[in-house]
């Protein structure tokens, strides 16, 4: 099959003002495309620098499926590499993160390199003299990827040489990272855990159109939030406090008018984010202390601003999503056409309550885990759309609500919460970045 | 006083009731304030700062429960069902006067559901309390072999 292959046109026509061929879900040849174009042209998220804190600390990660690796060299700075030796193309680190010391080490012929990638030495040395390895990619060391922006500790990289610049990229919507941080009375987060890892058999648009997708909740989460609502007001007796576990489940069978009306905002290149006004974490108990930490480190109006700021899902595009109000990142990896690894970090805000980290976590398990009930409920409905998707009786997926028939693209508007204008956006920035390399490549391999 | 061959038929039962899924009876084997728990680092002590799979009180395992039976879960559509093959528990601490027993048990779990099968391997350790001649579940600790593992659904109790 090469329907799609250096045919900007047919990639583009599978993405319609407010509709989508099933292609973009079911079909591998558009997915060994997103790898090839979509990917590399977006900017992705490689890891946090907290999990770089000294010299010679590593992690590995992919984008699309292509191997990666971020260090921190000697004198502090942050590097990332394609993760292979440039000798025989064996992965240089294979576990998640670690600390290599002053140098990696390949392990099959012992080539090593510093910290910042370069070509340290090889064995037996004398046996490339008057070889022309000096003017080998692999004497450059382990191939470095240049255009990587690290944006208050965020880590991302676009392996396009050239494209969009990251802040043109992402523009406006990294306030919600901002807030994120800020809500840390230092302005700083912390990787202290593993990430949850859940194998999802489905295609990771889902997941992403799922982060904002409002008119879910109230019905496929009724068995498992609404369960916790019902036993829990059967259960409480005369309890005067509502546990955590409840005040994290009970927001999600909110009705639709909650939702219509805490709105939706939607940024440039595919971004946005549910939760405008409010959201489903607006109403979480106060824990003891915290608002007097953050008083006293940004002042009362700042401080009551930073906390206010409540967003639900924020979509940074093409594949993770962040909730600042309960430091969640989860990172969409695309695996195969019908399968999607999803990590779930959990940031810890430096020198909040220990509270507030006990409850990211809580909610980090209660949605994001293979053992999570709400977890559950989606992961059906991603599985069932696999599947039913399949069926050549209606081709297209429809995501009309609340189209108005002549959107603007590319723009910043607040509106409706319960649109799919977010998921429109996102198409859009789909078959923007899938092809705006396409016909260029073509030509280059000619 | 509870011996050890009524601790080792205790455990045996309590996997029998989650095979046939006797919900209601197994909820009842917890002490009231008692936990299951399913931690997601290795030899992992800590279940609320540090991060599981699952922590879990009466109150949510019975929202677990009853969701299983719900008209609108629709990811028990078809049904799950589970097998657990057990290794002989181990008594690895007991305290007869306070009643206190600790034991750890081998096993492969199996969890199926439509025409899927998924297997399993760990350690079930079990902090079990005498309350008026009944054994309780005070802690249930399930350590999976590969806990750090991205797993798909895992909708019943190892």
């Amino acid at each position: 099959m090469n329907k799609y292959g250096g045919n900007a046109e047919a990639i583009a026509a599978l993405v319609r003002e407010a509709e989508v061929h099933r292609d973009v879900y079911v079909d591998p040849e558009v997915f060994e495309l997103e790898m090839e174009h979509l990917f590399p042209n977006g900017w992705i998220y490689v890891g946090h620098a907290s999990q770089l804190a000294k010299p010679g600390d590593f992690i590995t990660a992919t984008i699309g499926r292509q191997p990666v690796m971020a260090s921190r060299h000697t004198d502090g700075s942050i590097h990332v590499f394609y993760n292979r030796c440039p000798h025989k193309g064996v992965k240089i680190a294979s576990e998640p993160c670690g600390n290599t010391g002053k140098f990696f080490r390949c392990p099959y012929h012992a080539w090593s390199f510093k910290t910042d990638g370069s070509l340290l030495a090889i064995p037996l040395k004398k046996g490339y003299e008057g070889a022309g390895f000096g003017d080998t990619q692999a004497n450059e060391g382990l191939s470095k990827v240049r255009n990587v922006v690290i944006y208050r500790d965020f880590i991302f990289a676009r392996l396009s040489a050239s494209g969009v610049s990251f802040e043109d990229y992402f523009g406006e919507s990294l306030s919600t990272i901002d807030n994120m941080v800020d809500r840390s009375p230092e302005g700083k987060l912390a990787v202290m855990a593993t990430p949850i890892r859940y194998m999802h058999t489905c295609n990771w648009k889902m997941l992403v159109e799922n982060q904002t997708d409002t008119c879910h909740p109230m019905v496929a989460h009724e068995s498992s939030a609404g369960t916790a609502v019902k036993v829990w007001k059967r259960e409480q007796g005369d309890s005067t406090e509502t546990p955590m576990a409840v005040q994290l489940y009970g927001p999600f069978m909110s009705p639709y008018e909650f939702y219509e009306q805490s709105g939706i905002r939607i940024w440039p290149n595919g971004h946005g984010h549910t939760g405008v006004a409010n959201s489903i974490h607006s109403n979480y108990q106060d824990v003891p202390g915290y608002l007097d930490q953050m008083v006293a480190a940004y002042g009362e109006q700042r401080a009551h601003e930073i906390l206010g700021e409540v967003r639900h899902n924020t979509v940074y595009f093409p594949n993770i999503m962040v909730k600042g109000a309960v430091q969640i990142l989860r990172n969409f990896i695309p695996v195969a056409v019908d399968k999607t690894l999803v990590e779930s970090w959990v940031y810890r805000l430096v020198a909040a309550p220990d509270k507030l980290y006990e409850r990211a976590l809580m909610y980090n398990r209660f949605i994001n885990a293979p053992t999570s009930i709400v977890g559950h409920d989606d992961l059906e409905m991603y599985e069932r759309a696999q599947e039913g998707l399949k069926s050549n009786g209606n081709q297209w997926v429809n995501l009309r609500r609340l189209y108005d028939g002549h959107e603007e693209q590319d723009v910043t508007a607040v509106i409706n919460g319960t649109s799919e204008r977010q998921m429109r956006n996102q198409f859009h920035a789909w078959a923007k970045f899938m092809t705006m390399d396409m016909d260029k490549r073509v030509e280059a391999a000619e | 006083m509870i011996d050890e061959k009524a601790i080792t038929e205790f455990i045996y039962r309590e996997a029998e009731l989650l095979d046939t899924m006797q919900w209601q009876d197994w909820l009842d084997l917890f002490h009231p304030e008692g936990r299951y728990w399913m931690p997601l680092e290795w030899q992992q002590q800590d279940p609320v700062l540090q991060p599981s799979l699952m922590y879990e009180d009466l109150l949510l395992l019975k929202v677990r429960v009853e969701r299983l039976a719900g008209e609108r879960t629709f990811s028990q559509k078809p049904k799950s069902r589970c097998h657990h093959l057990l290794q002989a528990p181990r008594i690895v601490a007991c305290d007869p006067e306070a009643g206190v027993v600790k034991t750890r048990t081998s096993y492969i779990y199996t969890e199926t559901r439509g025409d899927n099968l998924e297997r399993y391997s760990g350690w079930a350790s079990h902090d079990l309390l005498e309350v008026g001649g009944a054994i309780k579940i005070k802690l249930k600790r399930v350590d999976l072999v590969n806990f750090d593992a991205p797993f798909g659904n895992i909708q019943l109790f190892m």
